[in-house]
């Protein structure tokens, strides 16, 4: 009888530590990956290693970080959003229009502050309004959350496009965007963004009744719900959370490019896929870190900026992008074969 | 079980029809229809029926070939990127190397096959799940495809492909010209094709039972790995048809013309009632799904309703017909499939 609480109980704190940590030794074969890739293109590339480079990484970054982050958290949960860049878009739009509209160049200080400020709680409300519609979509009616979101995302996008006519709306205030360049000890304030966003969502996922009950809902939801957890509930959480993300970058694009419009970034809607998927999150749902994330992202980054100074196209990038992911797709299905090659290490067999 | 045993024929049959996602499909496009065609005068004349039976076939085609992968239990993105990489290597030999017409559709088949099977490798061998394996494909056949080309057009396709290929033609009272030309009649016999092959014949019935419980097929001696290279080769082939089809009739090849479509045709694929997870669809349903998209944009741009309208309009049609089905179809679903098998027919 011992011996059987003492079984679950192990067996129990290595499903949580697997629920924590993700695919076992996924990690460490990202982190070679980057090393290699960053020696490799200082040795290969000059310049690459300068602080320029260092700096110009950490203004690119963010953007593609952050909607990656709100890809991230509905596919733990075995989902998808596609309505990422939509709801970042409409939500950038529509607190540039409230910017541009009510700030006029008489405007004093105060006022100005106002109105941004004005401007990022309607931005706020947008996607906590976009974010608990698709949710509860998703959780009442049980259809299958690509096709949700492909509509919301088709709907956002119609209606930021009838709105705009497919124009862009530029006239950031000045203030505000030179906030997006600013600096803190030479480190950009959207990657001090990034970095905290990821924090805030990797406590959220790993150390919280709601994170737990998002992983355990990705390995399955029948059996979750007879945990008695509130599925619908986390669902809608999830999605909600997905779209407070979009927020974020949509303040980061803004900053960026001082204008928005309905098609910037449409891009980036399968990247973040690929991302989120080269960092050991399983797209079934269930397992999947924001460290992993943040490696790929990084290797990414690293491998665009590398090829751009090397002065190779933006489309050859896109194609090696996609082919690091089917090598460590492949990689990950070879493990075991190569594992039995090697002597065990003693994890978890997976 | 649930919902008891039916009284009658009559009753069991409007029942069993209620539950059919092509049969509300069907109800629709009749009401948005019957409002069209009340409200835009030009809506049901035949020259605009044949104008949008052409403008929508070489989405239809691409459906046919992405019906024939959702049924399988899988789900492709890259068939537009195939779809572009086929047409501009087959444009590429015709236009270059001036071969013969037949040559060159052979070569754009080949290579829309090649890179279908080259995701069929993905999936099966190196076991990547289908989404992120055709995600992963799309990248790189089509950035593949715009840094070799430098997303330059072709604008020297011989005459045997730009030219309009006439089966029937009839003029109206009015006096407008009605043709029907290569891509409808292709349309309508890759249409035929699917429909007879997945309904007909052993592979087609293989494929619902591998998409309905692949481990279940296995056991009674299908080979999956098989038809995984089937179904994937399929939407290749289709994808390749489709992309030539394309510049048949805009008359030049532009690399990046049908980026981004994929989306469109999922979304019709899947309002036509194929299940994303598989065993589940009907050509027929597939083909609503398009006729649907199709007659509301031409509709709406009758009505002068402006083009940015209508993507609006896409989404909520999408949100509410995936939400209607799976409302009206979720009680006794399971009961549908084991006891009345022409729920896949």
């Amino acid at each position: 009888m011992a011996d059987l609480t003492n079984n679950l109980n192990s067996g129990l704190s290595e499903l949580m530590s697997r629920l924590r940590s993700g695919v076992p030794g996924g990690h460490a074969g990202l982190m070679a990956l980057l090393i290699i890739l960053v020696l490799g293109f200082s040795v290969f590339v000059p310049n690459f290693a300068s602080v320029g480079t260092l700096q110009s990484f950490m203004y690119q970054l963010p953007l593609l970080g952050l909607l990656s982050l709100a890809m991230m958290a509905p596919l733990l949960t075995g989902g998808l959003n596609l309505a990422i860049i939509a709801t970042t878009n409409q939500s950038a739009l529509l607190m540039a229009f409230i910017m541009r509209t009510m700030i006029t160049p008489e405007s004093s200080a105060g006022t100005t502050g106002t109105v941004i400020l004005l401007a990022l709680v309607a931005g706020l409300a947008l996607c906590l309004l976009i974010g608990l519609a698709t949710g509860m979509l998703i959780a009442y009616t049980g259809v299958h959350p690509i096709l949700i979101t492909l509509g919301t995302k088709s709907l956002i996008d119609g209606i930021s496009i009838y709105l705009t006519r497919g124009m862009a709306l530029s006239g950031v205030p000045e203030a505000f965007a030179r906030t997006g360049a600013a600096t803190v000890i030479g480190i950009p304030l959207v990657f001090v963004l990034l970095v905290i966003v990821a924090l805030i969502v990797s406590i959220v996922l790993r150390r919280t009744p709601f994170g737990i009950a998002c992983a355990m809902i990705g390995s399955n939801i029948e059996a979750t719900r007879y945990s008695a957890i509130d599925t619908r509930r986390v669902l809608v959480g999830v999605y909600t959370m997905s779209s407070l993300i979009c927020f974020f970058a949509a303040l980061v694009m803004l900053a960026t490019f001082n204008s928005a419009s309905a098609d910037y970034a449409q891009s980036y809607l399968l990247v973040t896929i690929l991302a989120a998927v080269l960092g050991g999150v399983d797209p079934f749902g269930g397992f999947g870190t924001v460290g992993g994330l943040m490696l790929a992202l990084a290797i990414l980054q690293v491998i665009s900026s590398g090829f751009n100074q090397f002065g190779l196209s933006n489309y050859l990038t896109v194609a090696i992008w996609g082919g690091i992911l089917i090598f460590v797709a492949m990689a990950q299905t070879m493990r075991p074969y190569l594992a039995g090659l090697l002597p065990p290490r003693g994890g978890s067999p997976k | 079980m649930r919902d008891g045993v039916p009284s009658t024929s009559a009753q069991s049959a409007l029942r069993r029809l209620r539950r059919r996602p092509e049969a509300w499909l069907l109800a629709v496009i009749l009401i948005v229809g019957t409002i069209f065609s009340l409200t835009a005068r030009d809506f049901l004349s035949l020259p605009n029926i044949i104008d949008l039976l052409e403008t929508y076939s070489v989405q239809a085609i691409m459906a046919m070939g992405l019906f024939v992968v959702l049924v399988s239990g899988g789900i492709d993105i890259s068939f537009a990127a195939t779809a572009s990489v086929a047409q501009y290597c087959a444009a590429l030999l015709a236009s270059q190397l001036g071969l013969p017409a037949p040559l060159v559709i052979l070569a754009g088949l080949a290579v829309g096959g090649i890179l279908g099977c080259l995701n069929a490798l993905l999936i099966h061998y190196v076991r990547i799940t289908s989404i992120i394996a055709t995600i992963a494909m799309m990248s790189v056949s089509f950035s593949l495809l715009m840094y070799f080309s430098g997303g330059k057009s072709i604008y020297t396709l011989p005459d045997w492909w730009t030219d309009r290929i006439v089966f029937w033609q009839t003029e109206t009272e009015s006096g407008d010209l009605v043709r029907i030309t290569l891509p409808i009649v292709a349309m309508v016999v890759v249409t035929l094709f699917t429909w007879a092959w997945m309904t007909r014949s052993s592979a087609g019935r293989q494929l619902y039972a591998m998409g309905g419980n692949a481990e279940a097929a296995r056991r009674i001696g299908i080979n999956i790995g098989r038809l995984q290279f089937v179904a994937y080769g399929y939407l290749g082939l289709m994808a390749a048809i489709a992309g030539m089809l394309q510049a048949h009739r805009v008359g030049e090849s532009v690399p990046n013309a049908m980026y981004n479509t994929e989306l469109a045709v999922l979304s019709a694929a899947v309002l036509g009632g194929a299940s994303l997870t598989g065993g589940i669809g009907t050509v027929p349903g597939v083909l609503l799904g398009i006729v649907l998209l199709a007659i509301l944009q031409n509709g709406l741009n009758l009505l002068g309703v402006s083009s940015y309208f209508f993507q609006i309009v896409i989404g909520i049609t999408i949100l509410a017909s995936t939400s209607l089905t799976v409302i009206s179809s979720r009680r006794g679903r399971r009961h549908r499939i084991l006891a009345e098998a022409p729920a896949n027919g």
